[in-house]
């Protein structure tokens, strides 16, 4: 039962209503507001030339920018006692799963306001609230997600659980042993895998024997769907499909979405080895959605200006708070190795 | 292999004679019955009771829903693991052997050991990761070692290694009601099995009903004036019967027994070495960069006086560990190396 969903026939045509459509160009905007306030900060002191581990925002730093599209068509089916395992690029899974921005904010900034008090850093968001994490090594977020899955049955709710990895994690054995555990136990994982066609700096046409990952999916038994194109109404249907299957007990689905990754691997790539550059900005999903809703009467240019002014204030406000917190205290960088 | 029903609530008042493995399952099946979110799974717990019995009988009075049988996948199932004691359980986890970290130290080390941190204390992961330790039995170099030395290296995860069947029940529970991850290493050579060489204690009275065995506490399990020997798992037997040989020649030798490494009980050592002035390390583990290296800094980093003579280590001397039998016992800290190690350390 591997699918590969061209798209929709016409942007006129969707099955989702006003509301629901402008509410996902919401949660994108909103992602690409933070991930630029985030870049904008991150370069703003790591001179004189590139210092990576100078500045308010020290270390990696992974951003999801053109990857909007996969978070909020996913995200838009759970609810905040569902759980998001998450990869290295974190951001936009984190905000469309409803995560305090501030509290992330603070995290990003090493602060010990943060959610994890500076001892994460944005690879390693954990919030108890939204049931969220992520995992800096790659596939090793799917193992736990099968354990939230397990224990959300065990406690004889219908909570789900959405782990999301890379299209190069799919070559991981981790990767391989979930997708057979949630099979065989029929647990309640939605899988993504977020196709943005580069491991790094390695494209996936030098990194994966299959076309599809959907492939790997029905492999295992496991329902899986390859949506072509980076669009967020497509994913935000065939998640519905998936969130609902896992909801009703049926088992784990997979879905493999064909992104964009709009910046580099991490910020300070140069991306000298990327031949597709001059076509990237093209490619952006975002004014291309805004396009398509305001061809639909949905979204005129005041009301995007509201989107994008609403999500301003709330980002500026999380970075402010951020950077306005106490950084932690040297003495307690041992706290909290144990319960 | 039956396992001898007891009422949950009994006090500890009334013991009786177990095996250490069937001690560790008293302590699994007290909690079981206690919490129903205590899972236990791995390879081969369910019908099979567990390769070295570990599991023996909980099958049957638990059910497949919580004595899962999983496929040889440690990184999936110890993975789900944690993410099931993130959301509430309590999961006891079997890595078959800990030869196999191999293949899931990323879940073990990056993940288990790290969330508690990372998440600043907001998120816990209490489970137990139980595994099977040690040679002697000619099962080669990927099925024989400790490797204690290299999970207690890692931050973030407790370390016990019960050598005899109270503290396997008592440390088992401990385990289990402990808000962190545990890992649980059991010496094939001190359960009991039946179908392996056992030591004479590897059978004892266990108090019946529930009991702790405090995380984090060594034990002097023999007292002496002469000499300290620390210890654990396995080589506190071999230990006490060489400290028996030695007391007919008048050496009157102190054995600890760790039973943990981390936390690792310091004070205990510095008292026992502070009154003998003597110290030998025996661990089955590998030499360098080990235990046995941070037992002689526990009494340099404190007073480097303390000691009357140096320190001996009595350990696996960085090699693999030989199929071959008198290969493998060149390598084992047995009675003969220790025995020496103690006679040498007491002469100068």
């Amino acid at each position: 039962m591997t699918t590969t969903t061209p798209g929709r026939p016409h942007p006129m045509q969707s099955e989702l209503d006003g509301p629901t459509r402008v509410g996902l160009y919401r949660t994108m905007v909103l992602i690409r507001t933070f991930e630029e306030a985030i870049r904008r900060d991150y370069y703003a002191d790591k001179g004189p030339g590139f210092d990576i581990g100078k500045g308010l925002v020290p270390g990696e730093m992974h951003l999801a920018a053109g990857q909007e599209p996969v978070a909020a068509g996913v995200c838009a089916h759970l609810t905040a006692d569902d759980a998001v395992t998450a990869t290295h690029r974190p951001h936009h899974f984190a905000i469309a799963h409803g995560m305090d921005l501030t509290a992330m904010a603070a995290e990003i900034f090493g602060r010990e306001t943060g959610l994890g008090h500076g001892r994460g850093g944005h690879m390693h968001l954990f919030d108890p609230s939204t049931h969220f994490s992520c995992s800096g090594i790659i596939a090793e977020g799917y193992p736990p997600a099968l354990g939230q899955a397990f224990a959300f049955r065990h406690q004889g709710t219908d909570r789900v659980v959405v782990a999301v990895t890379g299209e190069g994690a799919a070559n991981q054995g981790a990767f391989h042993e979930s997708l057979n555990l949630a099979a065989l136990w029929k647990l309640p994982v939605v899988f993504v895998v977020e196709d943005n066609e580069w491991g790094i700096s390695v494209p996936r046409s030098a990194s994966t024997s299959v076309h599809s990952n959907a492939t790997r999916g029905v492999s295992y038994g496991i329902p899986a769907e390859r949506i072509r194109d980076n669009d967020v109404e497509a994913v935000h249907l065939a998640a519905s499909q998936a969130v609902a299957r896992a909801r009703a007990g049926e088992g784990p689905t997979l879905l493999e979405v064909h992104t964009l990754r709009l910046w580099g691997h991490f910020e300070g790539d140069a991306q000298g080895y990327r031949g597709d550059l001059d076509d990237v900005p093209a490619r952006d999903p975002i004014p291309t959605y805004r396009t398509t809703l305001s061809a639909a009467g949905l979204l005129d240019d005041a009301t995007a200006q509201q989107i994008s002014d609403e999500a301003s204030a709330r980002v500026e406000d999380a970075v402010t708070f951020a950077k306005e917190s106490p950084l932690p205290d040297p003495a307690d960088a041992g706290a909290y190795v144990f319960a | 292999m039956t396992i001898i029903e007891q009422p949950v609530d009994t006090a500890p008042q009334s013991s009786h004679r177990l095996t250490t493995s069937k001690a560790m399952v008293e302590g699994i099946e007290i909690e079981m019955a206690r919490d129903p979110s205590v899972i236990y799974l791995g390879e081969d717990v369910g019908a099979y009771g567990g390769i070295f019995s570990s599991t023996a009988g909980l099958l049957d009075r638990f059910g497949p829903e919580r004595v899962l049988d999983t496929p040889i996948s440690e990184t999936a199932f110890i993975g789900l693991g944690i993410g099931a004691a993130v959301e509430g359980m309590r999961p006891v986890v079997e890595l078959m052997f800990a030869d196999f970290m191999g293949v899931c130290l990323d879940q073990i080390y990056n993940h288990m050991a790290k969330i508690h941190y990372e998440s600043g204390g907001n998120v816990r992961v209490p489970m137990v990761l139980t595994t099977a330790v040690g040679g002697g039995y000619s099962d080669g170099a990927q099925h024989s070692q400790c490797l204690w030395g290299t999970f207690a290296h890692l931050p973030g995860m407790k370390v016990v290694v019960p050598s005899n069947p109270y503290d396997a029940k008592g440390l088992m529970i401990a385990a289990i009601r402990d808000d962190n991850p545990v890992v649980y290493m059991f010496h094939k050579g001190v359960m009991g099995l039946p179908w392996m060489v056992k030591n004479a204690r590897a059978t004892a009275d266990v108090p019946e009903g529930e009991y702790t065995v405090p995380i984090g506490e060594a034990k002097v399990v023999r007292p002496g004036s002469d000499v300290t020997v620390v210890t654990l798992s396995l080589s506190v037997h071999h230990t006490l019967d060489v400290a028996e040989t030695l007391a007919a020649d008048g050496i009157d030798v102190e054995v600890i027994d760790l039973r943990s490494l981390v936390p690792l009980d310091r004070e205990t050592i510095l008292r026992s070495v502070g009154k003998t002035g003597h110290l030998v390390v025996v661990d089955e583990d590998y030499q360098s960069f080990g235990l046995s290296g941070e037992i002689a800094a526990t009494i340099t980093d404190v007073d480097p006086g303390m000691l009357r003579a140096p320190v001996a280590r009595v350990a696996n001397p960085d090699t693999p560990i030989p199929y071959s039998h008198p290969l493998e016992y060149a390598i084992l800290p047995r009675q003969d190396r220790i025995e020496a190690a103690i006679r040498r350390t007491v002469s100068r």
